[in-house]
């Protein structure tokens, strides 16, 4: 059964900061281990298959390193946009939405974009004590968030 | 004969006109174009700055690392440098060879890897292109676009590559940075119920493979003049085949044909790759150009990936694909077809066939029980050599007696096709931008060009792949005339402003 609740990060382990979304999917799957609902998925980057990803969910929490939100992170409410981003190999969340409407998978779940800042995305350094901070923070907002979300399911 | 253009006679004077990315964490590609007075073009240089840092980041790692970090170098085909580190590094542990469980799961793992990159290549990223034309309106050349258009097409891409992903999945433990194939062999099998799952949809994604050959056909002969001149050149080209010449994606040994076809040597080890390539710097250039040793610099240069595959081996050992191959060497009328557009009709073959291959396998028992690992005489180094989605990649390690890594080298396809894809850019700035003002139309068709390569410059750079390009026209005065954008978002800036 499809998990109502979708938690997806994505970023490069390798590259700094840009393993926060990584780092915050293994770190909230732990913390929610015993809780139903909760799916946690990461990846390297967006594809247009993870448009299939959203199917059945009832909410989706996107989850990615920022060097443009303020510190220590940002929730925004996501929509469907057309963004040139879906003609690269890595699409913006956005993009990925607009894929999911146009391959009529339906009306797409209620999305939120966290954004945890990042300072560094240096090959091979490891994330700065900043954006463990950073990652600190989000993760209690995620879990309040989850939450919330679970007591007003279906 | 486009390989006069690499170097204008007398660049003074000419103007310049250089395609260039906006910023990226490391590495980028670029081409610069000469102009004379006329427009007509006079030199062309398509540069990719190769980052050498992903080696030192895999020396002094311990080997047994090397096969899950190594996919960290790309987001696109991960596991062709899974396997291909794997492989290198079973000559480490004496694994020669592999137990035949742990051979068809690395097979299993790697032909899912070709098909769900071949599906995006051409669904996702060059079937916009293809079916709407180069220079068509740029809002609608997206998969979106195809997917208002022509839904069933899109929505048989997405899955597509979604079963490709599923395949990696049953195989490497994990959707995304798997563990499934280690120096000696694979750490686990299919599980029974993984194998189900796969075998309930495999029969529909072999009819959409085909219904994906049939659409690359049609394109074809659609508009024959197109398909057959835009980027064509003639080359040699080298690939892996099966000892027998059959199409041979994961292990095999090297051939190479010359550009009228007839083989310049077959049957070489892996092993011996340096003796075979060398890789010559060219000033202008970060990006080496590999080049057959017999042969020597001018005339050695090669093509790699699905378009040499095909031509190169004798025969496609699964019965589907091998039909697709003979009406594709048909076309060529007995002569080799070097036209850079061939290579997503070449693509759609290998994507058939590996959905093939995938089905063949998942009846095996062998996937599902046996043994996991081998081991003997341990080796001081290894190389692995393997075909991925775009091409020959080579991965060749050394490693002490304290197991650490002492030294890596890695050659990737994009490295491979480097003279390849300048020709290709050449010969379409020649053909479509030779006495005319620059567009965005005509930008994107020296994409088109490029990205018949696929040369995903995140494994030739380690940056993620991505194609944000600067178009900028500087007159003989070096002022600036005229500058397209197109971000690192994929939008479209025109204006000499800031």
């Amino acid at each position: 059964m499809t998990a109502p609740l979708l938690v997806f990060g994505w970023g490069n382990a390798s590259r700094g900061d840009d393993a926060l979304g990584p780092l915050f999917v293994e770190r909230l799957r732990a913390s929610l281990a015993d809780t139903h609902g909760v799916e946690c998925l990461d990846d390297y980057q967006l594809q247009i298959e993870h448009a299939l990803d959203l199917v059945g969910r009832q909410r989706v929490l996107f989850v990615d390193a920022s060097i443009d939100c303020r510190a220590p992170f940002e929730a925004t409410t996501l929509r469907a946009a057309h963004d040139a981003s879906i003609t690269t190999h890595a699409l913006s969340p956005r993009a990925l939405l607009q894929v999911y409407r146009e391959l009529q998978l339906g009306a797409a779940p209620p999305c939120t974009l966290l954004a945890i800042r990042g300072e560094g995305f240096e090959l091979g350094a490891a994330p700065s004590a900043a954006a463990l901070a950073h990652l600190e923070a989000a993760i209690e907002w995620a879990q309040l968030w989850a939450g919330a979300a679970l007591a007003t399911l279906d | 004969m486009t390989a006069s253009l690499e170097t204008a006679a007398q660049p003074q004077g000419l103007r310049r006109v250089a395609i260039d990315p906006v910023s990226r964490v490391e590495g980028h590609g670029k081409v610069t174009i000469l102009l004379d007075a006329q427009n007509h073009v006079q030199q062309v240089r398509l540069h990719i700055v190769e980052f050498r840092g992903f080696e030192k980041f895999i020396e002094g790692r311990p080997y047994w690392e090397v096969p899950v970090m190594v996919q960290r170098l790309c987001g696109i085909c991960p596991v062709s440098h899974h396997l291909a580190a794997s492989k290198a590094l079973d000559h480490v542990v004496g694994a020669l060879p592999v137990t035949p469980t742990a051979d068809k799961i690395r097979r299993l793992m790697h032909y899912g890897q070709v098909m769900q990159s071949h599906a995006l290549h051409f669904f996702h990223l060059s079937s916009p292109d293809l079916l709407f034309g180069f220079d068509s309106e740029v809002n609608r050349r997206n998969i979106v676009g195809v997917a208002q258009a022509q839904p069933e097409t899109a929505r048989k891409g997405v899955l597509l590559r979604k079963f490709g992903q599923e395949v990696i999945r049953a195989t490497a433990g994990k959707r995304v940075h798997g563990t499934g194939s280690v120096p000696g062999g694979v750490n686990k099998p299919v599980s029974a119920e993984d194998r189900a799952l796969l075998q309930r949809d495999v029969a529909q994604m072999l009819a959409w493979a085909q219904d994906a050959v049939d659409l690359a056909k049609q394109l074809h002969a659609q508009n024959r003049v197109l398909y057959d001149r835009f980027g064509s050149f003639r080359s040699n080209m080298l690939s892996l085949v099966r000892a027998d010449g059959a199409l041979e994606l994961y292990d095999g040994v090297i051939r190479a044909r010359d550009a009228a076809g007839a083989i310049l040597f077959d049957g070489a080890s892996d092993q011996g790759y340096l003796d075979l390539i060398e890789e010559e710097v060219k000033p202008w250039s970060y990006m080496k150009f590999p080049f057959l040793k017999s042969l020597g610099r001018e005339h050695g240069w090669y093509r790699v990936g699905p378009l040499a595959r095909v031509q190169n081996c004798d025969f496609i050992a699964t019965p589907r694909a091998e039909i697709e191959r003979r009406e594709f060497i048909e076309w060529g009328k007995g002569e080799p077809i070097h036209a850079s557009l061939a290579y997503h009709w070449a693509r759609m073959i290998e994507l058939l066939h590996c959905v093939e291959v995938i089905q063949g396998l998942l009846a095996d028992a062998d996937i599902g029980a046996g043994g996991l690992m081998a081991g003997g005489a341990r080796q001081r180094g290894g190389v692995g050599v393997i075909e991925a989605p775009r091409g020959t990649l080579i991965h060749h390690y050394e490693v002490g007696d304290d197991d650490l890594v002492t030294m890596c080298n890695l050659i990737v396809s994009t490295t491979h096709n480097n003279q390849a894809m300048n020709e290709a850019v050449r010969s379409v700035a020649r053909e479509y931008l030779d006495g005319h003002e620059l567009t965005e139309g005509l930008l994107n068709h020296i994409e088109v060009a490029i990205r018949a390569y696929d040369p995903c410059l995140s494994c030739a750079t380690h940056a993620l792949g991505q194609m944000p390009l600067d178009v900028t026209l500087v007159g003989a005065d070096g002022a600036l005339i005229d500058r397209i954008v197109k971000s690192s978002a994929g939008e479209f800036l025109r204006g000499v402003g800031p």
